[in-house]
């Protein structure tokens, strides 16, 4: 197996890792690369350090990205971990399937959307993406493993959202839902303020919502933003498929100062007439807004950015107000921040989702601020009885997520089961200490 | 009717993403290597793309024994058949200084092996009125450099038989696509140090098809090695022979 010793990051490029790196093509290819003991990662979409393993090894998995079988009845679809999400969508909706739960990116791998149980724009009807799977293939000393909820619950259980501490993820049977189109019909409203903002949110009807919110705007307009709802229609897919455009270098850090955000906060809203508007968009339009912009991370600059995303209960929306509040007076955020509102479904032990509202705002690694901040907010977060999302997270503390994850402790006792010799250690593991208390 | 095509060396990426985009437009694909076991992943994924057929079969350069089967098996196809070679191997120079014998190996990965298969193929391309012949070469093969002139030697060896076949197999309605990649993210060049302008393997794949679709003759992908390469191909011997690019 052919190796390269390189420097590598999450999305946010905050955190780093030098480490050595395989790509293997081929199944025997795997099972030789895993013998050095690291973790399996795909496209490295989480943003923190879920992906990394500083000193060690780590086996990419974007090259298993092979469809192994689909059933044009039921929609079960069985595919390797590397395929990633974006390509489902583009082989399958014109066929009348997609995934049943699509993150806000298409380049996020089937085995990265397991090992974090992401949620999409519908989470409050469908659920998170662990829950659509049927089954997961692991790879382990003695082979490939086959792993159900029916045959093996508390492994599978593990699994979902179990950041690849179980093992390397070599395939997984996923269940597509069926759409009528390849369009979305998308209602664009504005929003003057954080409660009308909750109210319209628990208003919704739509299958698919999601609120972008202008994290700058203080005091009245505090959490006024633009609420996006969707629904799947019929039709082909509207106008040529889009190409992506790139980011050729580090953005200097002037083009995310406080007043060029505001500017690009008011221009984002005001596209929104008063009235709102309707449009017919590609689904890939509606669910992966950012990735005709490749690398759009490089637009935080050299020293990369963080994603604070947080998730309150229901009954907690006046303490989200109070974290919105603190980052909107701050002054550190970054231009939109996202309000969704989730249902309960959640697959695994260290999933996200629970019923209520989640925020989640970027912010530049650069700011002096951060720290004190981020210190104050996780501290909100979980005296409202939150969560902190650990595919995002870069800044946490043990204790402070050990209590915001009550089943930590029996996912631990399955991880040490799985993988008793820590091979598949990660970053994120080590500095949340999330195999052990110590 | 349906055409079929010969993949050698399907486990290589850029065979791989190549027998998709041919599975997408369903054609049949019969994927030829020594994994057959993991080839079998390959040929279930271009079932599910649409392939009208997609099967295994071994082959190994280095093995005559195993070309038999396959000129037999497309022989079994009915319509026009097509092949595409994607075999190839690239130790280094310095393995290469150390025991020479491995120019034999090299040459029978790059050049004679698929070159005697497509020789076994020809006569029934020829008999179903023509068909395509994808082969690829390297940029390595427009000059030999101190890096790796073994493996640019093999390939321009075929890229020379390749001009040739192309010759005979026009005359039967037929046509061959001749393609120099630059650096390619593969497998092979994963940890090589000094890669530069590296392409993904779908990027160099869609190229191939459309070269394919258009007829073209001999094609660099990305484009612009045909730029860098007219430039390497134009400085003078007695200079070139000081340079170590």
């Amino acid at each position: 197996m052919q190796w390269k010793t390189a420097d590598y990051t999450g999305w946010g490029r905050a955190l780093r890792a030098r480490g050595t790196l395989a790509r293997p093509e081929r199944v025997p290819a795997l099972a030789d690369a895993l013998t050095a003991r690291g973790p399996a990662i795909g496209n490295r979409r989480s943003y923190g350090d879920a992906a990394l393993n500083s000193g060690g090894a780590a086996v990419e998995m974007t090259r298993m990205d092979r469809l192994l079988s689909f059933d044009p009845d039921t929609g079960g679809l069985e595919v390797e971990a590397g395929a990633t999400l974006g390509e489902i969508l583009r082989l399958f909706a014109p066929r009348g399937w997609m995934p049943a739960v699509l993150p806000g990116t298409g380049f996020a791998t089937v085995g990265g959307a397991i090992a974090n149980d992401v949620h999409g724009k519908n989470h409050h009807n469908a659920g998170s993406f662990g829950q659509h799977v049927q089954a997961v293939t692991l790879m382990t000393d003695s082979g490939p493993r086959e792993v159900t909820p029916e045959r093996d619950p508390a492994l599978f259980r593990a699994t979902m959202g179990g950041l690849g501490q179980t093992g390397a993820i070599l395939s997984a049977r996923l269940q597509l839902r069926p759409t009528p189109g390849q369009r979305m019909r998308v209602v664009e409203t504005r929003i003057p303020h954080f409660d009308a903002f909750i109210a319209a949110l628990d208003a919704s009807e739509a299958e698919f919502a999601v609120g972008w919110v202008d994290a700058t705007a203080k005091r009245k307009r505090l959490g006024r933003g633009i609420l996006e709802e969707g629904t799947l229609a019929e039709g082909g897919r509207p106008g040529p498929a889009r190409r992506a455009k790139s980011i050729p270098f580090d953005a200097p850090g002037l083009l995310l100062s406080a007043p060029v955000v505001k500017l690009f906060n008011r221009w984002y809203r005001w596209r929104v007439p008063d009235t709102g508007r309707k449009r017919t968009r590609p689904l890939e339009e509606f669910f992966f807004p950012l990735d005709a912009l490749h690398d759009w991370n490089r637009l935080y600059g050299k020293r990369g950015f963080h994603q604070f995303q947080c998730i309150v209960p229901k009954d907690a929306a006046p303490a989200l107000k109070e974290i919105l509040a603190a980052i909107a007076k701050s002054g550190v955020a970054s231009p939109l921040a996202v309000l969704k509102r989730m249902g309960p479904g959640r697959a695994g032990h260290l999933s996200f989702p629970m019923e209520g509202y989640t925020l989640a705002v970027d912010v530049p690694a650069q700011r002096r601020k951060l720290p004190a901040l981020h210190a104050r907010l996780q501290d909100m977060v979980r005296d409202a009885g939150g969560r902190l999302y650990l595919a995002k997270d870069g800044l946490a503390g043990p204790e402070t997520v050990a209590a915001m994850y009550p089943e930590l402790d029996a996912w631990r006792a399955e991880i040490a089961k799985a993988d008793p010799d820590g091979q598949m250690t990660t970053d994120l593991v080590r500095r949340l200490h999330l195999r052990s208390a110590a | 009717m349906t055409e079929t095509w010969i993949i050698l060396g399907a486990s290589s990426s850029m065979a791989r993403a190549f027998a998709r985009k041919l599975a997408e437009r369903g054609d049949g694909v019969i994927l030829a290597g020594r994994d057959t076991a993991d080839l079998e992943r390959d040929a279930a994924d271009a079932r599910v793309r649409g392939a009208a057929l997609a099967e295994t079969i071994r082959f190994d350069a280095r093995d005559a024994a195993s070309f038999g089967p396959i000129v037999a098996r497309m022989a079994a196809c009915e319509g026009p058949v097509s092949a595409a070679v994607f075999v190839g191997s690239m130790p280094s120079q310095t393995e290469i200084d150390a025991d020479p014998a491995l120019i034999d190996a090299v040459v029978i990965d790059n050049f004679t092996g698929p070159a005697r298969l497509l020789q076994m193929l020809v006569p029934l391309m020829e008999a179903r009125g023509g068909g395509t012949v994808v082969g690829v070469g390297s940029v390595a093969g427009d000059r030999g450099r101190i890096g790796n002139y073994v493996y640019g030697a093999a390939k321009a060896g075929f890229a020379t038989y390749l001009s040739g076949l192309r010759n005979r197999l026009t005359r039967a309605g037929g046509h061959v696509v001749t393609v120099k990649p630059g650096f390619t993210d593969t497998a092979m060049t994963w940890g090589i140090e000094g890669m530069f302008l590296v392409a993904p393997p779908d990027k160099v794949a869609a190229d191939i098809l459309k070269a394919v679709e258009k007829k073209r003759n001999v094609i660099y992908t990305p484009i612009f090695w045909l730029a860098i390469m007219s430039i390497i191909r134009a400085i003078p011997e007695p200079i070139f022979k000081k340079l170590s690019i």
